[in-house]
Order: C-alpha cells, then sequence, then structure tokens
C-alpha cells in the first residue's frame, strides 16, 4: 500500500434496506491521520454508511475500499485494524472496567499480559484508573463513553469510527472526550465519525461531508465549507413580536441573504457591524442585535433545511 | 497513551481459535456470580432426589419393571435438568445480548464471524451444563441412585442433549419479537417435554399419539440414554440412533441460529 492511497475509498456507494435507500451512491475518501467527519440530520444515511465502513454491513451498490481490502471477502482482517465506538454503548455491564477492556483485547489475538497492560495504559488516557476495578453499571454516560472509546483502542488501530460520540453527554463530559479524541488524532490516529451537532464537527474535523436524504450535499474543511455555503459573519436581529413581518420587507438587499424565522431575523453579510449601521440608518430600532461569525451551524441548516427531522 | 510503548506491542490480529476468545469473555462474567450457582447446582439435586425419590418412591413399591423407583427416576432428573439449564441459558441470555446489553454487537464489530459469535457462547452453555450435571451426579451418587460405572457416560450424552435443544433455542431466541415469546417456549415446550418425556414415568404409559410425540422431543432420548448408562443396562433404542437423533437436532439448529444471528447482526 502506498502512502497515497486512500485509507477509505468509496465510489458510487448505495446502502438499501428494502425499498428504502438509506446511502444514494455516495463517493468519499479519507486519508492516512485525518479526521473526518460525516455530518447530517437523523436519516441522512450516516450511520449506515459507517456501519459499511465497519464491515459489518454489505454495501448494496458501487464500490468500497478500506484499507485497501474488500470489507465483504476480508472482514475479519480489516475489522482486526479498525477501533469502533456505537453510538448507543454496549459495554458488559457484569464485568469490571479493565475486564471490558481485557476481554475485548482477545478478540483480537493479543496475549493475556500485553492486554493487561495496555488496558492499563489505555485507562490511564481516558481518565479511568480509579475505576478500573469498578463494574460498569454505575458509571456516569460520560465515563461509560470514555471506556467505550478505550475499548476501540484496545486493539491500536489505524483507524477509529465513531458513531454520534458524544450524543446524550453533559457539556464537561462533551469536552473531556473532544479533548482526548484531538489527542488521538495528535497521535496520527485516522478518526472517521458521524455527528450532527456542528461544535463538534468544527472541532475534530479537519474535512467533513454534509449528508442529506442519503447523498452528499457539501465537502470540504469546516472553514472552506463556511465561506463557500454562508458569509463571514450573520447578524441576528429581533423585533417586538407582531412586527417582526414589516420590518423583513425593509431590510431586502441588506447582505447577501435575508433570512426571517418566527422569532428573529437573519442576516447574512461579510461586515455585521456595517450591516447594523445600514439597519440603524433606515430607522429601524430591533429589540435586540447579535453580531457573530458564520459557524457550520448556518451551513448545515443552510443545505439541509430548517425542517424538522424525526 | 502519552508514550506508546504498550501499543508498539499491540499487533492486531485474528485470534487462533476466536470461539475461544468468547467463550472466555462468558467465563469471565461468570467468575463473578458462580458462587450463588454453586450452592443451587447441589441443593436442587438434594432436594429433588428427595422429594420425588425418596417422598414419592415410597408410594411405588414395585419400582419400575424391577428397579427402585429413585434410581430409574436419577437420569431422567438429571437429563431434565441439564436441558432446563441449557434452554435457560439461551433464552434470556441471548435475547439481552441482542436487545439489552447487546454484546453481540460489540462482538460483531471486532474480528469474529458468526460462527464464533455463536459457537463460543453455546461452548459457554455446555460448560453450564457440564458443571451443574457433574453436580447432580456427585449428589445422586451419595444417595447411592447411581448403579452402574457406565454413569459417567451421563455426561457426554448431556452435552449432546443441551447442544440439540440450545442450538434451536438460540435461532428462537434470535427472533424473538420481544421476552414474553421466551416464557412460551417454557410452557409450551419445557414443561409438556420435561412431564411426558420419560422423566417421571415411562412413555410407554402414554396413549399411543401422545407416545409418538414424546419419542419426537430430544429430552426422551436424552433420558433414554442416560437412564441407561446409570442403570447399566441397554436403552431402548440403538445408541448410534438416539446419537443420530440427537445430532440431527444440533446440527439443523446451529444452522438456523446462524441464519438469525446473521440476519439481527449483519444488515
Amino acid at each position: 500500500m502506498t502512502i497515497a492511497q486512500p485509507l477509505i475509498q468509496a465510489r458510487g456507494l448505495v446502502k438499501r434496506f428494502g425499498d428504502f435507500t438509506a446511502v444514494d451512491g455516495i463517493d468519499v475518501e479519507v486519508r492516512a491521520g485525518e479526521a473526518f467527519g460525516f455530518l447530517g440530520p437523523n436519516g441522512a444515511g450516516k450511520s449506515s454508511t459507517m456501519r459499511m465502513v465497519g464491515c459489518i454491513s454489505p454495501p448494496s451498490g458501487g464500490e468500497l475500499r478500506i484499507l485497501g481490502m474488500d470489507p465483504v471477502r476480508d472482514g475479519p482482517a480489516i475489522r482486526a485494524r479498525l477501533g469502533v465506538c456505537p453510538q448507543l454503548d454496549n459495554l458488559d455491564p457484569e464485568l469490571t472496567v479493565r475486564e471490558n477492556l481485557t476481554t475485548y483485547a482477545r478478540y483480537f489475538g493479543i496475549p493475556r499480559r500485553v492486554a493487561r497492560e495496555r488496558a492499563a495504559e489505555l485507562l490511564d488516557f481516558v481518565q479511568l484508573t480509579e475505576r478500573a476495578d469498578s463494574k460498569v453499571e454505575p458509571l456516569s454516560g460520560g465515563m461509560k463513553r470514555r471506556l467505550t472509546i478505550a475499548r476501540a483502542l484496545v486493539n491500536n488501530p489505524e483507524i477509529v469510527l465513531l458513531d454520534e460520540p458524544t450524543t446524550g453527554l453533559d457539556p464537561q463530559a462533551r469536552h473531556l472526550v473532544w479533548e482526548r479524541l484531538f489527542r488521538l488524532t495528535q497521535q496520527g490516529v485516522t478518526l472517521v465519525l458521524t455527528t450532527h451537532y456542528m461544535d463538534e464537527a468544527e472541532q475534530l474535523c479537519d474535512r467533513l461531508v454534509v449528508m442529506d436524504g442519503g447523498r452528499i450535499v457539501a465537502e470540504g474543511s469546516p472553514r472552506a465549507l463556511i465561506e463557500e455555503h454562508s458569509t463571514r459573519e450573520v447578524v441576528e436581529l429581533r423585533f417586538a413580536a407582531d412586527s417582526q413581518e414589516a420590518f423583513a420587507g425593509k431590510l431586502d438587499g441588506l447582505g447577501e441573504r435575508v433570512e426571517v424565522l418566527p422569532d428573529r431575523i437573519l442576516l447574512y453579510v461579510a461586515d455585521g457591524d456595517a450591516a447594523v449601521a445600514e439597519v440603524t440608518a433606515l430607522g429601524l430600532v430591533p429589540a435586540s442585535v447579535l453580531v457573530r461569525r458564520s459557524s457550520l451551524e448556518d451551513v448545515f441548516l443552510h443545505l439541509t433545511g430548517r425542517t424538522l427531522v424525526d | 497513551m502519552a508514550d506508546m510503548s504498550v501499543a508498539e506491542r499491540v499487533r492486531p490480529a485474528l485470534p487462533r481459535v476466536p470461539a475461544l476468545a468468547v467463550l472466555a469473555h462468558y467465563l469471565v462474567g461468570y467468575r463473578r456470580t458462580w458462587r450463588a450457582g454453586v450452592f443451587s447446582s447441589f441443593l436442587l439435586p438434594v432436594l429433588t432426589v428427595l422429594g420425588f425419590g425418596v417422598g414419592v418412591g415410597a408410594y411405588v413399591d414395585q419400582g419400575v419393571g424391577g428397579v427402585p423407583y429413585l434410581a430409574w427416576l436419577v437420569p431422567g432428573l438429571i437429563a431434565s435438568t441439564a436441558l432446563q439449564v441449557a434452554i435457560g441459558e439461551s433464552t434470556w441470555p441471548v435475547l439481552s445480548n441482542f436487545r439489552w446489553i447487546k454484546t453481540y454487537f460489540a462482538q460483531v464489530a471486532a474480528p469474529l464471524r458468526i460462527g464464533d459469535i455463536l459457537a463460543g457462547h453455546l461452548a459457554f452453555v455446555l460448560f453450564r451444563v457440564f458443571t451443574s450435571t457433574a453436580a447432580f451426579l456427585v449428589v445422586t451418587a451419595l444417595f447411592g441412585a447411581l448403579r452402574s460405572p457406565w454413569a459417567v457416560a451421563v455426561l457426554p450424552v448431556v452435552l449432546l442433549l443441551s447442544l440439540a435443544v440450545a442450538a434451536p433455542t438460540f435461532a428462537f431466541s434470535a427472533w424473538a419479537p420481544s421476552d414474553s415469546y421466551l416464557a412460551l417456549l417454557f410452557r409450551f415446550a419445557v414443561i409438556p417435554m420435561t412431564l411426558f418425556a420419560g422423566v417421571f414415568f415411562p412413555v410407554e404409559s402414554l396413549p399411543s399419539g401422545l407416545r409418538q410425540l414424546a419419542y419426537a422431543t430430544p429430552l426422551w432420548h436424552g433420558v433414554d440414554l442416560c437412564r441407561a448408562a446409570t442403570l447399566g443396562e441397554a436403552p431402548q433404542w440403538s445408541v448410534g440412533g438416539h446419537l443420530l437423533y440427537l445430532a440431527a437436532w444440533a446440527l439443523a439448529g446451529w444452522l438456523l441460529a446462524r441464519r438469525a444471528f446473521r440476519r439481527s447482526l449483519v444488515v
């Protein structure tokens, strides 16, 4: 395998469940050492894609190569070199924290003694050394998640797949997980993650694709996506509840795009302060004004729409 | 993990016998709970021998076919206990591994095949059957209820019987839409089998239609072999016929279970 060859390569990848097409012909390349994200609303096809990459779900069409191998034919050989952190923790609650790692290590043919040392090292890494001999059951959600991440690392994998790694965690727990994942990327581990949190994607991903309805609707670095699909800054204006529509008409032509939401008006502009000055010059007095940098969330909502997906 | 010295020695590969790695997982879990189990695996045979053998046996003065009732009953109890342990370990634990604690999903993400995951868990079920049967044999030997050294042949027989019932039960539990289906299995399969497959009275006492049903159950074949072993007599059927019949159940169960596991895990 040459260095230039991508670790994961998908061309026209399709996954169907009966009549339903979950993944509808996507092209993806993940290179060694990068942190790659699949971003999208629920039902966009992220998890189905991850399961195909994890070699437990055979593709319905298209081409998929992982570490240069065929996931259907070489499943076990590929999985030996992957780490998988599933969306829902599937730790064994009957075992201790340490035993969850050592028993899992044996699935990778790792000798018992090496497995014990590796477990100690990983528990230190995810800051669970003090809980090593306690059962999994009473651990907090954040601790269980960190243990699941440690378990995904037990075989020293070349690619770590993380399906919504911080969904359901409180802010402190999320930041700790991010910090640990960032450390991994610093060590050259390739991360592939799905998320619907924009801040997570901006924090962790070098490059990402936005998925919607089984297709890729945008691709690039977080910064490039913001530049391409949004403006540099966003001005959020709030007016008295009933006067919103009336004001909206007067703002037409201000900045690149005006979006009217039930509770506020968004102006997509290059220079927020200048836009606020223009609004004031028009004689409009909003109840509140917020100037902020454009975020991946703006890109995401612009590309996938504001309709609620359940 | 700032210093990856250990990581460098981690060489992920396929385990030599993957099913053994799976079995090891269950044994580690069992290490925490076995004490509670040991007490009941000795107590249960003592109670059943006392209750059925000594208590009920007192009313069966001529025994069965010239054999004292206790000695006639014990091999049947051993086989039916093995069956209950085998099916008990193949129902809720399997369902839980799919639905509640999701162990199988963690295993399928590792370099294991469906057959490894299945074989490792089945091996643990057989281990449980082996230990509880061995305990039963020891207790009943102390009561003098084993009349032949052939009684040790009970161990391989109950392992085959257990495989014959555990493998299809794995398939059933993997398919079961909810855990209330598992209770149905006990109500309509395990309890009738225990009552009518020759454990407590000879199947010859049954009307002919029911008798044919009893012959079709894997339990009757296990009971007949166990009884032949502990009494040191020839079984009613040929030994080869019994073994083949049980092996056929095990094989069919294995194929069904593998298909059911694949359907749930590889989607």
